[in-house]
């Protein structure tokens, strides 16, 4: 479904990524691992079309879609969760899941997505900066499955949550999953990745160091968690 | 007491123009980051407008209220495309050079043609005379524009807040290429959201012109206080301008009342105000800190 192809990326002088090249099939969970710095964020960046200095290509189900704006990729169906949680502080919780327009062939009702998230139902008016930062990471994805996005692009959801909450965004994209939603996922903890990942790409300064599948992260846990300097 | 209602009434008729302009050039930072510096020169073009319209073309005030600001959009539209656009990839620097030379050209085409003196315009006939409040009289017309001002801010305050478009012009100038990744062609509704800030310094200036003297320059006093309200108020936030405006039109008016025997205190109070708000609140009263990108 996703293909990136010799990807470098660039802050002005300094290169971030380094002809990375890897592939996501549809309805497959892939995760990002690598350090601080290693270009997770940046390669999720790219492949959304919110980062200006890059070469190589990015293809979407065969169709090159290296030259086109966020905007028109939002539309094919890339669904964007960043790793602040994106919350708009000028909308309320239910203008920030309708926000985007509907693109794909399983758009959720905004009724769907209340029953799911009680919470949010709750807090449907308040300004979405105002609800805590669990309630923001699942007001983040909730907001891509309304949107029906075919593919998430989910920069570190478990960051700064509860285990409890971690569990619940583990839940989460393993039911998208089950409806056929393509994800790549930026994560720093490892349980959490082999819970819902089928495999995983290591990044590392820029290259991918290393594919793995999910008993291979396993068996090397201690190894990469020292590496990871977790 | 009387004394002390009919200030505060001069002073929110002053506040609504300030609360017109600064509305206007709000929505413009907030959706494209530039100060728009010509905002004076749109104001006093309104002005102009209307006074040519009526005395070479026998066009009457209501017609000029909304050929102005419509006409006045439009061609801030066609700016916007043709210049003010090419202002968000460089140095702040420039975005001050581009508006405040476009004002001089924009004033000086004027002067080339009508001169400096000001000229009179009369006040509609429908809206002469005096309304009775109990303990004073009022001009019908300032009345007018007090609630015209106040209706029009709660309407562009209801489209911001109720409608699609509103949403979506809130998110743009929130967090611009957030909002892109979330499918929306923020550049497509750039120009129009210029337009319209210009539409109503058009319209700012046509109601200007039966009560203020309509010449050249009478921009350039009045933007200078709008940009001390815009400031007050936090850049770019919608609700901030339209109160610091009306606020501020209340604070000079009672200064000019009260103060009168210190012509410097009177003269300067607004940009105290704006020291003091900068010191105590950085972003102004109703702004935020910058999102990071």
């Amino acid at each position: 479904m996703l293909r990136v192809e010799n990807l470098s990326a660039f802050y002005g002088e300094a290169q971030v990524l380094r002809e990375v090249s890897l592939e996501v099939s549809a309805g497959e969970v892939v995760t990002l691992v690598g350090r601080n710095g290693a270009g997770k964020s940046t390669l999720l960046r790219c492949v959304m079309g919110l980062h200006p200095g890059q070469r190589g290509t990015v293809t979407l189900d065969g169709r090159d879609i290296t030259g086109l704006p966020a905007h028109k990729r939002a539309r094919l169906g890339l669904g964007w969760v960043p790793d602040d949680r994106g919350s708009y502080a000028t909308l309320t919780v239910t203008e920030n899941l309708t926000l985007p327009p509907t693109v794909g062939p399983d758009p959720w009702p905004l009724e769907r997505v209340y029953e799911a998230f009680p919470a949010l139902h709750t807090r449907r008016d308040s300004a979405a900066t105002m609800l805590s930062g669990g309630e923001q990471q699942m007001l983040a994805l909730a907001r891509v499955l309304r949107m029906g996005a075919r593919l998430l692009l989910c920069d570190e959801p478990t960051e700064g949550l509860s285990p409890l909450l971690v569990q619940q965004v583990g839940d989460l994209l393993r039911e998208a999953k089950r409806h056929g939603v393509t994800v790549l996922l930026v994560e720093q903890n490892l349980h959490f990745a082999t819970g819902v990942a089928d495999r995983h790409y290591l990044l590392a300064e820029g290259r991918v160091a290393e594919a793995m599948d999910n008993s291979e992260v396993r068996s090397r846990e201690r190894e990469l968690l020292a590496y990871l300097g977790i | 007491m009387s004394g002390f209602a009919q200030n505060t009434f001069n002073g929110l008729v002053s506040g609504a123009f300030y609360a017109l302009l600064a509305l206007g050039l709000a929505v413009i930072f907030g959706m494209l980051r530039v100060v728009n510096f010509a905002h004076g020169a749109f104001y006093m073009l309104g002005a102009f407008g209307a006074y040519v319209l009526l005395s070479e073309a026998g066009v009457p005030f209501w017609a000029a209220l909304v050929i102005m600001p419509v006409g006045l959009g439009l061609l801030g539209m066609a700016l916007e495309r043709a210049v003010i656009h090419r202002l968000t990839k460089l140095d702040p620097l420039y975005n001050f050079l581009l508006t405040f030379g476009l004002t001089l050209i924009l004033q000086d085409l004027v002067k080339l043609r009508y001169g400096v003196q000001s000229s009179p315009y009369a006040t509609p006939a429908l809206l002469d005379g005096t309304v009775n409040f109990g303990l004073f009289d009022f001009p019908t017309y300032r009345v007018f524009i007090l609630g015209f001002a106040v209706l029009l801010c709660v309407a562009v305050w209801w489209v911001l807040t109720r409608t699609r478009i509103g949403m979506v012009v809130r998110a743009s100038t929130e967090r611009p290429d957030l909002t892109r990744a979330f499918g929306i062609d923020v550049g497509r509704w750039v120009t129009p959201v210029f337009g319209f800030g210009i539409g109503l310094a058009g319209l700012a200036g046509v109601l200007a012109a039966p009560m203020r003297a309509v010449n050249p320059l009478m921009g350039t006093d009045l933007i200078i206080v709008v940009f001390a309200v815009v400031v007050i108020g936090g850049l770019g936030s919608i609700f901030g301008s339209v109160a610091a405006g009306f606020g501020i039109g209340l604070v000079q008016a009672w200064g000019e009342a009260y103060l009168s025997n210190f012509p410097i205190v009177s003269q300067t109070i607004v940009f105290v105000v704006m020291a003091g708000v900068l010191l105590w609140r950085p972003a102004g009263l109703f702004g935020r800190e910058e999102a990071p990108a």
